[in-house]
C-alpha cells in the first residue's frame, strides 16, 4: 500500500544547502535535494522503499553500502534499482509499494 | 619485458596505496571502483555540492583523510581510474565490470584486490523492519548523506565502531537513546595490556565512551538484543543484560536502531578468482589465502585491505603498498627492500593490535545457538531459523552449500553477505559440529545483482553478448 503518509524515517542533519529535485513518489509530488540517493529523497519522505516479495513487509534497506541488496526499489517503467547508490534525478518516478511481478502466488 | 596489466579493485586506503606505490615505480593502473568518489567506507567523501569540513566528517581521522584524499588526486593523470565500476566476474585473466548501465571486460595480467568489508551482523527478532540498519550503514548515512537514520537511534553491538558511531550521532545533532554493547567490561579490562600498544587507539576509544557518559548517553554491556519493538518500523528495542538471575530487561525507546558486531571481509572477488581460503579462528571465517607480502595463491592476483581480512584503514594502507612491492618484485623490478621489510614489521604490530581489539570486543558466540526458530535468517528470501535447523535435522546436512542448495539461505541477491556468518554459526550448533567443518558459502558470478537485460542476447551491443557467447561458459 501507498505508506507516504507515514513520518520518514531518515532525518536531515547537515548540508542542506543544496538545490532541489523534484521527483515523484507513489504518483505524488516529492522534493529532494540534489546529491541525494534515492534511499535519502525517498526516506527522508516515508518508512519505506518496498515491500518484500515473499511476505509483503515493508524494507527500508539496512547495509547503505551496496552490499545487502535490500534497498531495490522499482521505477514506475518496471526498472528495479538499487536506492543507496542510486541518486535521485528530476522526474523520476518511484514505487514503494509491492509491484505486481515481484508477488508470488 | 612482456606487457603488463595491472588492475586495483577498490579505492579505499588499500588501493590508493596500491596504486601510489605502483605509479612511483611507472606503471598505470586501472583502478576499478563501485563507488563514486575515492575513499573506500572508511574515508568515503560526500557527492559533490555538500559543504562539510573534514573534521565533521571523519573526525579523529581527518588528516589520514585529507592525505589519502589528496594522493588520489595527485595520481588521476597517472592512472586510468574509473568510479561507478561495479566488478562482478573474474577469471582467467578478465575482468567483467559494469559501469554506467553497460558491461564491458577488463584485461589483467596483475589483480590487487582491495575490496574493504561490510559489517558481520547475526539475525534477531525484528532486524529487518524499516529503521534498522548496520552501524557502517549508519555512519554512511551521516558522512554521505548528511541524514541520521532516526531521531532518536539506539547502537548496539561491539567493536570500536559502536562508541565512534554513536558519538558522531550525539556530535551531528541526533538523539542517541543508548549504547549497547555485547562485550563485557572484563573483556575490555582483560585487553587493557594489550592496548598498551596503541595508545593512540585507546585514548579515542576512552575518550568517545567518556564524552557520551558525560552527555548523559546511557552506556550498556553485556547486553543480548531480545527483540525490535514495531509493527512495520522501529518504535524501541528490547535486550537483556546479564544472565539468570542477576539479569535484567532493558527496554530503550528509539525510532531507530544501528548494529553490527565487527566488520566482515568481502571476499567474493578472491573466491571467483580461484583464490584458495583458509579458516581464520579468530575471524569465524574462512579468508583467501596469502602470505605476508598479499599474494594470493593464483599467481599474480594480490590481496590488500579489509577484504583480504579485517585489520582497519591503517592496516589497509601498509598492506596496499605492501602488496603492490610484492606485484613489482614477480615483475622482476627493483624495490625498496627496506621499505618493504618496514612495511611488513609494521603489519604485524597492526595485527597485534587486532587480536586486542579482538579480545576487548569479542564475537558474540552464543548468539546464534539461543535465536528461536521463527527468526528470519535470510533477509533476501524470509527463510527462517527453523527451517535451516530443520534441514539440519531431517535430511542431515552438515555442510553450508548443502544447505545453501536444500533451503535457499545464501542464494538471495545478497549471496550470502548478509546471512552467511548466522548460517553457519546456526548450522554448527544444529548439527553438532565445530564452525570450520560446515565450510563457507560458494560464490557465483555474478557476484552481484546485475541487469538482466545484460545476458538476454537481443541487445545489440558488446554488452548483451551472453557469457556462452563469449566462450567462457
Amino acid at each position: 500500500m501507498n505508506d507516504t503518509s507515514r513520518p520518514s524515517l531518515l532525518t536531515r542533519l547537515a548540508a542542506q544547502d543544496r538545490a532541489p529535485v523534484d521527483f515523484v513518489l507513489d504518483g505524488k509530488p516529492a522534493r529532494a535535494l540534489r546529491g541525494d540517493t534515492v534511499l535519502t529523497a525517498v526516506l527522508t519522505h516515508a518508512g519505506r522503499l518496498r515491500e518484500t516479495e515473499f511476505s509483503g513487509a515493508p524494507r527500508a534497506g539496512f547495509c547503505m553500502m551496496g552490499a545487502c541488496q535490500d534497498c531495490w526499489m522499482r521505477l514506475e517503467d518496471g526498472t528495479r534499482l538499487r536506492a543507496c547508490s542510486t541518486f535521485i534525478a528530476p522526474g523520476m518516478r518511484l514505487l514503494s509499494y509491492a509491484h505486481k511481478e515481484d508477488s508470488h502466488g | 619485458m612482456a606487457e603488463v596489466h595491472p588492475v586495483i579493485v577498490g579505492a579505499g586506503p588499500a588501493g590508493i596505496r596500491a596504486a601510489q606505490a605502483l605509479v612511483a615505480a611507472g606503471l598505470r593502473p586501472i583502478v576499478l571502483d563501485e563507488a563514486q568518489r575515492a575513499g573506500g567506507q572508511i574515508y568515503r567523501q560526500p557527492p559533490p555540492g555538500f559543504h562539510r569540513s573534514g573534521r565533521d566528517l571523519y573526525g579523529f581521522e581527518h588528516r589520514k583523510a585529507a592525505h589519502l584524499h589528496g594522493t588520489m588526486r595527485a595520481l588521476l593523470s597517472a592512472i586510468d581510474y574509473r568510479p561507478g565500476s561495479m566488478v562482478w566476474n573474474c577469471e582467467d585473466g578478465i575482468l567483467d565490470v559494469l559501469r554506467d548501465g553497460k558491461n564491458e571486460t577488463v584485461n589483467y595480467t596483475h589483480l590487487i584486490l582491495a575490496t574493504g568489508a561490510t559489517d558481520r551482523v547475526l539475525p534477531f527478532p525484528g532486524w529487518t523492519l524499516p529503521g534498522v540498519y548496520t552501524l557502517g550503514g549508519a555512519q554512511v548515512a551521516l558522512k554521505y548523506q548528511g541524514c541520521g537514520v532516526g531521531r532518536r537511534v539506539a547502537f548496539m553491538g561491539t567493536g570500536p565502531l559502536l562508541y565512534l558511531v554513536a558519538y558522531q550521532y550525539a556530535k551531528a545533532g541526533a538523539e542517541v537513546a543508548a549504547v549497547l554493547d555485547t562485550s563485557n567490561t572484563t573483556d575490555r579490562l582483560a585487553a587493557v595490556p594489550g592496548m598498551m600498544r596503541a595508545p593512540g587507539l585507546a585514548a579515542k576509544g576512552l575518550y568517545t565512551m567518556g564524552w557520551l557518559r558525560l552527555h548523559g548517553i546511557p552506556l550498556y554491556s553485556g547486553v543480548r538484543p531480545d527483540h525490535v519493538i514495531g509493527y512495520d518500523r522501529v518504535s524501541g528495542v528490547v535486550c537483556r543484560q546479564g544472565d539468570g538471575t542477576d539479569g535484567k530487561q532493558l527496554r530503550i525507546a528509539c525510532d531507530a536502531l544501528a548494529y553490527g558486531l565487527g566488520l566482515r571481509a568481502e571476499t567474493q572477488l578472491a573466491a571467483v578468482a580461484g583464490c584458495r581460503f583458509d579458516y581464520h579462528e579468530r575471524d569465524r571465517a574462512w579468508l583467501p589465502e596469502r602470505d605476508k607480502a598479499g599474494r594470493a595463491s593464483v599467481a599474480g592476483v594480490y590481496l590488500a585491505g579489509d577484504g583480504a581480512g579485517i585489520a582497519g584503514a591503517d592496516a589497509a594502507e601498509l598492506a596496499g603498498e605492501r602488496a603492490a612491492l610484492a606485484l613489482l618484485e614477480d615483475l622482476g623490478m627493483r624495490v625498496d627492500t627496506a621499505r618493504a621489510t618496514a612495511l611488513q614489521r609494521k603489519l604485524e604490530r597492526q595485527e597485534q593490535v587486532r587480536n586486542t581489539l579482538e579480545r576487548a570486543f569479542p564475537f558474540p558466540a552464543d548468539w546464534a545457538a539461543s535465536l528461536d526458530d521463527d527468526v528470519v535468517l535470510c533477509r533476501c528470501e524470509e527463510i527462517t531459523v527453523g527451517t535451516l535447523r530443520a534441514s539440519a535435522e531431517v535430511d542431515g546436512a552438515r555442510e553450508i552449500n548443502r544447505i545453501k542448495a536444500l533451503t535457499r539461505v545464501g542464494m538471495g541477491r545478497c549471496q550470502g553477505r548478509m546471512c552467511g556468518a548466522a548460517a553457519a554459526e546456526v548450522l554448527a550448533r544444529a548439527s553438532g559440529v565445530a564452525l570450520p567443518q560446515v565450510g563457507w558459502l560458494r560464490t557465483q558470478p555474478p557476484i552481484k545483482p546485475i541487469p538482466v537485460h545484460l545476458f538476454s542476447g537481443d541487445a545489440p551491443d558488446e554488452a548483451g553478448m551472453t557469457l556462452a557467447a563469449r566462450g567462457r561458459r
